[in-house]
């Protein structure tokens, strides 16, 4: 049982993310502070939120590559909805937030459910038209800070036992979802449509209509961090989380979630995220160029599907006997 | 053998029957009827010079998606074009750093895109890792290194005989660019339709273990595709430097996006083992036309990506929801 | 034996069918798949559905458990008529299916394997991972399997996978239990436990649909039978009253006994000579010689490893040690494309996944390995290519509206046969077939065993991996009998009887 544990995925995270907290502290202890970690928890919050998301949608076979297209939309929409009616308590802003990203999610849901296109292409395609469709509505304009209204900015920072919103919507999401998928019907669907589509099909489960509420669950996370998004910076133009879909799904690799459905855990998608943003925000501070994280998430990315690869390589057929007992 | 002699024809029916047929030749009435409204929505259109300007919107694409055609017949798919553009570039910047004429240039482009195909190429056939993720992966890498050679600088300064690539013309207003874009198409059209090695990307599409177990050498040919696809981003980051005189890391951003739509709308299959190479050609002209015809009218570049990511979507599921509605 | 326990089948008073197909249509895109079948499950009673490939028979079990929806006709559970719009529907009514290859979640647990869709909730209406662990070994130690629960369903073999797939039916308690080739992949003292628990189930009154093409356990196992042929419903009755012969007649359609052709080859000089194979876990110590002329014959229990060896010998896996030597030469052979150069060539037992590509016209299928020879300096040469192809499918009978026609749309005996011409194209010395008929139907059997014997009679080396001891018996001039990837015995002439092959593959 030991040994099981201890060759998991996610303890092997956790021991690289120690290392790699326990190296930069040689250098630089001021950056293991529970204030300091506590913030960097709290800026990897956003990728936490959506790689749970997307983590549900890699094990029903799919990739939602509109994600962070679909945080820009809604953040615009509800940027928008603010200036317009500042008076609209925050509660009204975050179910309008949740509500248009599951619309938006369940969007490819339908594409990849009822029509079988294939995900990557039904979200290649709505990434560019969510983007453009932002343009449309904000004539390529940006909300800015002053126009916000002071509520609208203040939720995601409020402080809550000593940490901010954004960390304690994280932290939630990362329960909520733990419960959903090891303790729910659905939950277990996920596993068993990306697992075996084919005997998923033989007990019942409607492969498609799986996979459309693995998107909708998608879309509502990333709906939801695109209000936290433009709350927390406080600005919304086209292009804000351009190219984070990349690193959402970087840290689902990371995390052991394989590309080829079935395998993966709420937990391997934290650790996956929490590794990169450990990363992120090491690099000023060891006094490396912020240009250096594209590259070092690139590189994340292949060495985690190779390691991934080689733990699930197809081991032989064992006919031998005497192959048994050493296998 | 027991029965009597039984005679089974070649052909039910003629090559020809099945071309009128095929999805080319409703791709190519598309393509006439978005030529002829363009020529009614704009007194602009039909003008040699603004034809022939219009030709760049795909030429440098078209020349990706003919390799990428090949490379998604065999079942695999690359992601990282667009970043092998950036990296060619900044490579050939480099070079002309540290003074490089035009021929050394051309080199560096050229091998830069090889030696990016080959790591992809390794790493799908060697270690047997998806493409899909391997190639977002090196998406983020090798854009990643141009962003660390660069940073927030660009290089400039290209010889004049450089900018022959991207700007000259061979004669009247027929552009380098567009000669040697119908020139790849024959080439990539023999090769894919005419030629052993065609043949053999096809049965690779279909059924790989099936093509393996025929002595089909599957990792070599998929080698070789990722190779050729490499080169090809090379081809267009020479074409696309020389045109923009400049280089900097957010080169050619997105443009995988739509090097894939203009292959899905060639009526390349993109689960693999379908396509033709005439198909990409006139999808090209398509693509281009409705951009350019989009540009006349004024429409902004954000919108037409609207439109891009619509018609990736469109393609596949219009067929589909008429097969839906006639059941 | 517990047989008829629960339910007495006396003529007068036999039991209402729990289940009932009633003139049952299905009718796929140019295909009637079925036409107006009717079927009975009886509680208690084992029925063997019988019929060749392509008779209906998977598109009746996928009807009886909601994967596909009748055309015209009625289900019928208890007399009341119903509809399985859902694979959900059909569970809901107690109807579960074990199929073939085992098809369950090799990423979640044991537990869940038997309880998804149905799991115990607890008041929260959250999974109840205790209860149904401990409800799941409570089940499992009913089929008499020591299985930990707890433990992924991938770290299991493939004998206790399919006691899971059987838990899990019961654990749904179905009322209808559907076995679709339950033996197939199972060894010899698999198969008698698998009987045993068969016994047990229909002691517990339920109605058990058993799809078999072995005749030995049709007559071992089950009380009732049905017969389909293309589609359509042929008989059923009990099967105490009826012979193996009257079975086969009603599936064919005309008396047919099984008739080997006689073999008249000449066996010449020595061709190929493997010596010293060793696989780490597949197979050890493997030597055999082959000559021209020859049919070699492979027997062994399913998983003895001679497809392994088959496939290590045509290059797909690298054997890490050993010699191959053909016309006296050591050849090295380190991919498919090495041993088809070097004139060997093998026909694989996955005819879907490996042997046919489906979607290429069947002359390209034929080519494909013999491109060389039709192209000219590696730019295709189609004339060429339909000669070549016209040549091989006439030589084996091949019937098809088009030699451009998409293979995957002929029957999987035609298939057959286009596979095996694209072996015939390359001209080789040693060919390999590997279950050459199995799922074929048996005209298209027959054809196939004629034309191995014309091949070897024109001087062609052939190896046969066979399970079925009538084809290996039949066919084969020598045999080598394999058990846990060893060579358990070399038999040739008197030597060779069922008796003797069935006791050297099981070791007894």
């Amino acid at each position: 049982m030991l040994k099981r544990l201890l060759a998991s995925r996610e303890v092997i995270l956790l021991g690289a993310i120690g290392v790699l907290l326990a190296l930069i502290a040689t250098r630089f202890p001021g950056f293991v502070t529970p204030a300091n970690l506590a913030g960097v928890f709290n800026d990897t919050s956003p990728l936490i939120l959506l790689a749970v998301g997307q983590m549900i949608v890699i094990l029903t076979k799919c990739i939602d590559l509109s994600v962070a297209a679909n945080l820009a939309l809604t953040g615009m929409v509800v940027s928008m909805i603010n200036v317009a009616a500042p008076g609209l308590p925050i509660v009204v802003i975050l179910l309008v937030a949740v509500g248009l990203g599951t619309a938006l999610g369940m969007i490819n849901g339908l594409l990849v459910w009822k029509l079988a296109i294939p995900p990557i292409v039904v979200t290649l395609g709505t990434m560019t038209i969510f983007r453009g469709m932002i343009f449309l509505l904000s004539d390529g304009k940006w909300v800015n800070s002053h126009e916000m209204s002071d509520a609208f900015k203040a939720f995601p920072r409020a402080q809550v036992l000593g940490l901010p919103m954004l960390s304690w919507i994280a932290i939630a999401a990362v329960i909520l979802f733990t419960l959903v998928m090891t303790r729910t019907t659905l939950g277990r669907a996920f596993y068993a449509v990306g697992g075996n589509p084919h005997a998923a099909t033989y007990t019942g489960l409607n492969v498609g209509k799986t996979q459309f509420w693995a998107f909708a669950i998608s879309g509502a996370l990333a709906g939801l961090t695109g209000y936290l998004w433009v709350s927390r910076y406080a600005v919304s133009y086209v292009d804000i989380a351009g190219g984070f879909e990349l690193d959402v799904v970087a840290a689902c690799v990371i995390g052991g979630i394989s590309i080829a459905g079935g395998i993966g855990t709420v937990g391997g998608a934290l650790l996956g995220a929490l590794f990169l943003g450990v990363i992120k925000n090491a690099l000023p501070v060891v006094n490396i160029s912020p240009f250096w994280q594209l590259a070092i998430s690139g590189s994340a990315i292949i060495i985690a599907v190779a390691f991934n690869a080689r733990a699930n390589r197809e081991k032989g057929r064992i006919i031998l006997k005497s192959a048994e007992h050493t296998a | 053998m027991s029965t009597t002699e039984r005679f089974i024809p070649d052909r039910l029916q003629s090559p020809l029957a099945t071309r009128l047929k095929s999805w080319e030749s409703l791709l190519l009435l598309v393509a006439i009827a978005i030529f002829i409204a363009n020529s009614f929505a704009s007194p602009y259109f039909l003008n040699a010079w603004s034809l022939s300007d219009a030709t760049f919107n795909f030429t440098e694409k078209a020349m990706i998606a003919f390799a990428m055609a090949l490379l998604i017949i065999s079942g695999e798919i690359d992601l990282s074009v667009a970043s092998i553009i950036a990296l060619a570039s900044t490579a050939m910047g480099a070079a002309l750093q540290l003074g490089a004429g035009t021929p050394v240039l051309i080199l560096v482009g050229l091998g830069t895109g090889l030696l990016c195909g080959a790591f992809n190429g390794v790493l799908v056939t060697r270690l047997g890792l998806p493409s899909i993720v391997v190639t977002i992966g090196t998406m983020s890498l090798f854009r990643g290194i141009s962003y660390i050679v660069l940073g927030d600088q660009a290089f400039r300064g290209y010889p004049a005989d450089f900018a022959f690539f991207g700007q000259g013309y061979v004669f009247w207003v027929v552009s380098f660019e567009f000669v040697l874009f119908v020139l790849l198409a024959i080439i990539y059209s023999v090769v894919l339709h005419r030629t052993n090695f065609g043949r053999t990307v096809y049965a690779i599409g279909n059924n790989p273990t099936g093509a393996l177990f025929s002595g089909i050498r599957v990792a070599r040919v998929k080698f070789i595709l990722f190779l050729l696809t490499g080169l090809m981003a090379g081809v267009a980051s020479i074409c696309l430097t020389s045109r923009l005189g400049s280089t900097r890391p957010s080169i050619a951003t997105g443009l995988e996006l739509e090097v894939v739509t203009m292959v899905v709308l060639g009526g390349v299959n993109i689960l693999g083992g379908s396509g033709t190479i005439p198909g990409v050609f006139i999808a090209a002209f398509v693509m281009g036309l409705v951009t350019f015809g989009l540009g006349l009218l004024n429409v902004p570049g954000i919108v037409m990506s609207i439109v891009i990511g619509a018609l990736l979507i469109g393609v596949i599921a219009l067929p589909r929801l008429w097969a839906m509605w006639r059941k | 034996m517990a047989r008829n326990a629960a339910a007495p089948v006396s003529p007068a008073g036999a039991p209402e069918p729990i289940l009932a197909l009633d003139a049952i249509t299905k009718t796929f895109p140019g295909v009637k798949a079925l036409s107006e079948v009717r079927l009975g499950l009886y509680p208690g009673q084992v029925t063997a559905l019988i019929g060749e490939n392509g008779a209906g028979k998977s598109t009746v079990v996928k009807i009886l458990t909601g994967i596909y929806q009748p055309d015209g006709g009625a289900i019928r559970v208890n007399g009341q008529a119903v509809t399985f719009a859902t694979a959900q529907d059909a569970a809901d009514a107690g109807v579960t299916a074990i199929h073939q290859e085992t098809v369950l979640f090799d990423e979640l647990s044991v537990a869940e394997n038997i309880f998804l869709g149905h799991a115990p909730r607890n008041r929260f209406g959250l999974i109840d991972w205790s209860t149904m662990e401990r409800k799941a070994r409570e089940i499992l130690r009913g089929v008499g399997a020591e299985i930990e629960p707890s433990h992924k369903l991938r770290d299991l073999g493939i004998a206790n996978k399919h006691l899971v797939a059987i838990a899990r039916a019961l654990s749904i308690d179905a009322s209808v239990v559907i076995m679709d080739e339950p033996t197939a992949a199972l060894s010899h003292k698999e198969i008698q436990e698998l009987y045993e628990l068969v016994d047990k189930l229909k002691a517990q009154g339920k109605a058990i649909l058993f799809i078999s093409h072995k005749f030995d356990e049709i007559f071992r196992i089950a009380d009732r039978f049905t017969v389909f042929r293309d589609g359509q419903f042929v008989g059923d009755g009990h099967i105490s009253d009826v012979t193996e012969s009257d079975l086969v007649k009603m599936m064919v359609g005309r008396d047919v006994s099984q008739i080997f052709p006689t073999r008249n080859s000449q066996i010449g000089e020595e061709i190929l000579q493997v010596a010293g194979y060793d696989h780490p876990t597949e197979f050890a110590d493997i030597g055999f010689t082959l000559r021209r002329g020859e049919i070699l014959g492979f027997y062994g229990l399913v998983g003895a490893g001679r497809s392994e060896l088959m496939q290590a010998l045509f290059g797909i896996t690298t054997p890490p040690k050993g010699v191959t030597k053909i016309d006296g030469t050591v050849r090295v052979i380190r991919s498919p494309a090495d041993a088809i150069h070097n004139g060997v060539v093998y026909v694989p037992e996955d005819r879907g996944k490996q042997g046919a590509i489906t979607a290429l016209p069947i002359f390209q299928n034929v080519t494909l390995p013999s491109l060389s020879k039709t192209s000219h300096r590696g730019f295709l040469r189609l004339a060429e290519e339909f000669k070549l192809a016209r040549e091989y499918t006439r030589r084996l009978d091949l019937r098809a509206a088009s030699l451009d026609t998409e293979l995957g749309t002929l029957s999987g005996g035609n298939q057959q046969k286009v596979v095996i011409a694209k072996w015939l194209a390359t001209q080789p010395k040693v060919i390999i077939l590997d279950e050459p008929t199995k799922g074929i139907d048996i005209g298209s059997k027959a054809a196939v065993h004629e034309f191995m014997a014309e091949l070897a009679a024109q001087g062609l080396a052939v190896i046969m991996v066979s399970s079925e001891i009538p084809e290996i018996l039949g066919m084969s001039d020598r045999v080598i009998v394999m058990r846990e990837g060893r060579i358990a015995a070399e038999l040739a002439g008197d030597d060779l009887s069922p008796e003797t092959l069935v006791r050297h593959a099981a070791g007894i």
